[in-house]
């Protein structure tokens, strides 16, 4: 069953299609992953199923659970149960890693907050009094945005790159709990450039220029995606090369 | 009438504090009540003294902490005033005698306010090694009426601290005009911190400044202002290093939303070229963000901004 339904969407920045034409289903309580290069609009189809400010123009439709979600603001959404792991978390001076995980925490309870803080490895004691500030590592935050959307409970987590910036130690904890949430019953959209993240997952789409190439099990994707990537401005630019060629060492390992 | 007056005097007391939120103090910490022109309670600690003499106005108070002393428990000042309308004027003298620390917490209160002016002209003097935490947390009633003018001279002697903190976040502001001066000598610190929130029609205006004089001095101001409506804030955070190794730093931020103005005049100068001064600035609406990001969890709008507003104000 598809929770959730890409349809034939097309969103412009500055005239240029960075979504074109774009369609995928999406099926209930699995991990997918979104791979393709730098540029491709993995993090623009993202910031567009969550309505962020700049993603809210587009053609086509995105149907969650049956229902259109054009038009609805992001709060709207995630009160419908979509959520999303940014990229760079934000940071909040002043206020407590406790104060955030509760905002958006479905049951209002410390015991939550505590919970929510040892799945991604942190000690609620260290942590619970702790500002959401500059004073936390950029791995911290990461894994304090993860505790925060663990304690939601949503339907569906987006996560733009998910390791990023997190230590190699703790990375087992971010997979931890893309478990915990697919137990859960919670889909995930893992957007990433990680074979060790797409590894995580169920089933993968590539998509390139704003376009799905291709769609498939992990393993396959792994085969097919140095062949896979289309004519586009990116094509042949450094960072793509350098995509290519570690998903496909780790293919070929 | 002398029973009627203690009574009177005993239910004054009771209401300042409830206004508070403060009911009961333990024997051993140190705390004075001030009603307009009237010191109503005290109780004083070993090492801690002070004299009061009542003003037209106001209230003249001399505060000592001797030598070598260190106040174990914070001590409590609270001012105020219950009626609806008058002037309290508060002379302040404080020295701390060198080696001598101590916490002060002062509350302000004015409850019913529709017309009350609390001018403060405060002078604190920390000798060489002292150090001072002066805590200022007005409570206003909601609907302003309060013209609060604080101005505060500190001169901090070789390697002493002093922290202020000025909070106003419940009830209107009304009208604040605070002016606050440090000279700092060698190896002292000075750290001056406000938090304002502003509603309706307030107005606020800040102004601390920080003389590093003295080698290695440092001085931090801190500015975080919340304001909504029509209110107004202007905010002139101003250090000037001196000497060689003298480290500063001005932070301000200001949240504004709907009709409210805000400016921020951050001046940074340095005369000696082993000097070293910073400043930020970040005016205007909320950080979008940490607003997506609390959106995303399934707040509202007006949820996600309070959020924000009382983690910069907290």
């Amino acid at each position: 069953m598809n929770l959730l339904e890409i349809k034939n969407i097309t969103l412009l920045k500055e005239g240029r299609p960075i979504l074109n034409n774009l369609s995928m289903e999406i099926w209930n309580g699995h991990v997918h992953a979104i791979i393709g290069p730098n540029g491709a609009g993995k993090s623009t189809l993202a910031n567009t199923i969550m309505g962020l400010s700049g993603y809210r123009d587009f053609e086509g439709d995105i149907v969650f659970n049956g229902e259109s979600l054009k038009g609805l603001s992001i709060d709207e959404r995630a009160r419908k149960g979509i959520t999303l792991l940014f990229q760079e978390p934000a940071r909040f001076e002043g206020l407590s890693v406790s104060q955030f995980i509760l905002a958006g925490a479905k049951e209002k309870s410390q015991e939550i907050v505590e919970e929510a803080l040892r799945q991604v490895g942190l000690v609620p004691e260290n942590y619970m009094k702790r500002a959401v500030d500059k004073t936390l590592s950029g791995g911290e935050r990461k894994r304090i945005e993860l505790a925060s959307i663990y304690a939601m409970k949503p339907r569906l987590v987006l996560m733009d790159e998910p390791d990023s910036g997190v230590d190699i130690d703790s990375v087992k904890y971010i997979f931890g709990i893309i478990k915990d949430l697919k137990q859960a019953g919670s889909t995930v959209i893992l957007i990433t450039h990680s074979p060790e993240v797409l590894k995580r997952a169920d089933h993968a789409f590539l998509i390139c220029a704003g376009t799905l190439v291709d769609k498939g099990e992990v393993s396959r994707m792994f085969d097919y995606f140095s062949g896979k990537c289309i004519p586009c401005p990116h094509k042949g630019q450094p960072d793509t090369d350098k995509i290519i060629s570690n998903v496909s060492t780790f293919a070929l390992n | 009438m002398a029973e009627q007056s203690i009574i009177d005097k005993d239910a004054l007391i009771a209401e300042l504090l409830a206004s508070i939120n403060q009911h009961k103090f333990a024997p051993d910490v140190a705390h004075i009540e001030i009603h307009g022109n009237e010191v109503l309670n005290r109780n004083l600690v070993d090492g801690l003294i002070v004299e009061s003499q009542s003003l037209e106005d106001g209230v003249s108070v001399r505060i000592k902490v001797k030598r070598g002393v260190t106040i174990k428990n914070p001590v409590h000042f609270c001012f105020g005033l219950i009626p609806e309308n008058g002037v309290q004027r508060i002379v302040i003298n404080t020295v701390i005698e060198e080696g001598a620390h101590a916490q002060f917490i002062a509350n302000c209160t004015f409850p019913n306010a529709i017309n009350i002016q609390h001018l403060m002209n405060a002078e604190i003097e920390l000798e060489k090694g002292a150090s001072l935490s002066y805590f200022e947390r007005h409570v206003h009633g909601p609907n302003g009426g309060v013209k609060i003018v604080p101005v505060t001279k500190v001169r901090l002697g070789e390697g002493a601290r002093f922290s202020t903190e000025f909070e106003l976040i419940k009830g209107a502001a009304g009208v604040i005009e605070l002016d606050y001066a440090a000279e700092v000598e060698k190896d002292a610190t000075v750290d001056m911190k406000t938090r304002i929130f502003g509603r309706l029609e307030d107005s606020i205006h800040i102004r601390e400044s920080a003389n590093l004089l003295g080698e290695s001095s440092t001085g931090v101001l801190t500015s975080h202002i919340a304001i909504k409506d029509k209110a107004s804030a202007i905010i002139e955070n101003e250090i000037v290093a001196n000497a060689p190794y003298a480290r500063g730093h001005v932070d301000c931020k200001e949240i504004v939303q709907n009709e409210a103005r805000a400016r921020a005049i951050p001046i940074v100068q340095v005369n000696s070229h082993l000097a070293h001064v910073t400043h930020e600035a970040a005016i205007g609406s909320v950080d979008s963000k940490q607003l997506e990001t609390l959106l995303s969890r399934g707040l509202t709008e007006d949820e996600a901004t309070d959020l924000i507003i009382e983690g910069l104000l907290s």
